[in-house]
């Protein structure tokens, strides 16, 4: 396989495959065994746009295995401000490196620069498009918690339109038997070709305003944060902010298993009461994307990960 | 009304190209998708909503002097893919072209969405929307996945 731009280039076999590997990869992510398989390689960290746990992570990932990686740093000191495109920026890094992570904030950069390079890409977000890397970090979570992936029921709250993180993943779940329910303020509703693809691939979708409601049945409940710019008035944004909050009152009737998951950052709509329930997965999620993204990595660099690992009873 | 009559509601062509059996009410949208326009200097002529065995109404085009590429007969895909296109030379049909909708239209016109990565003008990589169904015709970007609306579609002509 070329890169990784959305879950489409993954079939289900290659995705468990995928989290099988990142098992195994556990304890070198914590650091205790040091396994350099992908020594001698490196990976250009191509973040046009802000991020704090995509781009540590990776970087954390290819070290942790052995690599090296070189950052495009500040977008505003390097030559995009000069107006080079996309293509030639490309070019460039498609010479230094063997694997280029990238993110972007025009949606379709990550498939445009996978066919202007020779080496794979591995999308970490473009636009409101795809964040594949986040879905396989968020599948392994979910399995971590609850054995398999197959016919749970996962409620997806708060800004659905442009929350790419949820994109992928419903995508994904859906592949997968899930249950999905889509829980937003209509403003922020999944968009409508999202929901049609869903259901022309025999997804279970329902769309409610009601989270709260949701909560009972879930397995999962992904939240995701809204934004006060999406909104024309701030009284407004209050008001449709609030009905998309978790506090560990709500949480009283619940399943025992279910998680609470959330791509951070946060800013209010997880209660830090919740922080100290069974159901909160948030961080483990998030140092998920450690070993998630080491597994993806390894794939795509097309370099196995043994079977077993000393020290690897994770 | 015999196919003749449709014909002769306007007069025959020495040289250029007709456009037959465009879907009733498109001719204005076929014109702009090919740039046919008042700073056009060539004469064109149009009738709309004639009777069209196949179809019930059609609409047809006359352009004089001047023969249609196969670029342009790929524009032409996106709204008349069943339009018939004869080049008539000295009042003859010199050659009749078949317009082919594959399962991607190239660099005929850009992404509608504004914050696809092709906006940029000066992105070198081809335009791509890939072909998802021809009846009704459904079309999306290769790079950012969104579903083009047809109206605006004509005015992103590359």
């Amino acid at each position: 396989m070329p890169g990784l731009i959305t879950m489409d280039d993954l079939s289900n076999d290659e995705i468990l495959a995928i989290l099988d590997d990142a098992q195994r990869l556990l304890p070198v992510a914590r650091g205790e065994v040091y396994l350099p398989l992908l020594q001698g390689k490196i990976l250009g960290n191509l973040f046009f746009e802000p991020s704090t746990r995509t781009r540590m992570s990776f970087e954390t990932a290819m070290k942790r295995l052995g690599g090296d990686v070189v950052n495009l740093g500040d977008v505003k000191t390097s030559s995009v401000v000069k107006g080079e495109t996309l293509f030639d920026t490309i070019q460039m890094v498609d010479g230094y490196t063997d694997i280029i992570a990238m993110r972007h904030p025009r949606q379709g950069a990550a498939q445009y620069a996978q066919d202007a390079a020779k080496v794979p890409i591995l999308n970490g977000g473009d636009g409101a498009g795809h964040h594949p890397t986040q879905t396989m970090l968020d599948l392994f979570t979910i399995q971590q918690a609850h054995g398999r992936l197959d016919g749970l029921k996962v409620v997806l709250a708060g800004d659905l339109r442009y929350g790419r993180t949820v994109h992928s993943l419903s995508h994904a779940l859906t592949r997968f038997g899930c249950e999905l329910v889509f829980a937003s303020p209509s403003l922020l509703k999944m968009p409508s070709e999202i929901v049609t693809d869903l259901r022309a691939h025999g997804g279970n979708v329902t769309e409610t305003e009601d989270l709260l409601g949701s909560i009972a049945d879930a397995d999962v409940v992904y939240m995701t944060r809204i934004q006060k710019e999406r909104f024309a008035d701030e009284d407004e944004y209050a008001k449709v902010a609030g009905a998309y909050k978790l506090h560990a009152s709500n949480l009283e009737g619940a399943k025992e298993g279910m998680i609470i998951m959330h791509p951070l950052p946060r800013v209010d709509e997880i209660h830090p009461s919740v922080d100290a329930t069974r159901h909160a997965r948030y961080f483990e999620q998030a140092f998920n994307g450690v070993v998630a993204r080491m597994a993806l990595l390894c794939k795509l660099l097309n370099v196995g990960v043994p079977a077993t690992i000393n020290g690897g009873d994770a | 009304m015999s196919q003749e009559h449709n014909m002769r509601r306007v007069t025959a062509i020495r040289n250029g190209t007709v456009i037959d059996h465009i879907p009733a009410g498109h001719a204005m949208r076929v014109l702009e998708m090919l740039g046919i326009n008042k700073s056009s200097a060539v004469p064109v002529s149009m009738v709309m909503n004639v009777p069209s065995k196949k179809k019930g109404t059609k609409d047809i085009i006359k352009v004089e002097d001047r023969e249609l590429t196969q670029d342009e007969l790929n524009r032409l895909a996106l709204v008349a893919p069943d339009a018939h296109v004869a080049i008539i030379r000295a009042y003859v049909v010199a050659e009749k072209l078949t317009i082919e909708l594959g399962s991607e239209v190239t660099n005929v016109v850009r992404c509608t969405f504004s914050n696809c990565i092709t906006i940029n003008p000066r992105e070198p990589l081809p335009h791509r929307l890939k072909v998802l169904s021809r009846e009704p015709l459904e079309l999306r970007c290769h790079y950012c996945g969104r579903p083009q609306d047809l109206e605006e579609l004509v005015r992103n002509v590359v």
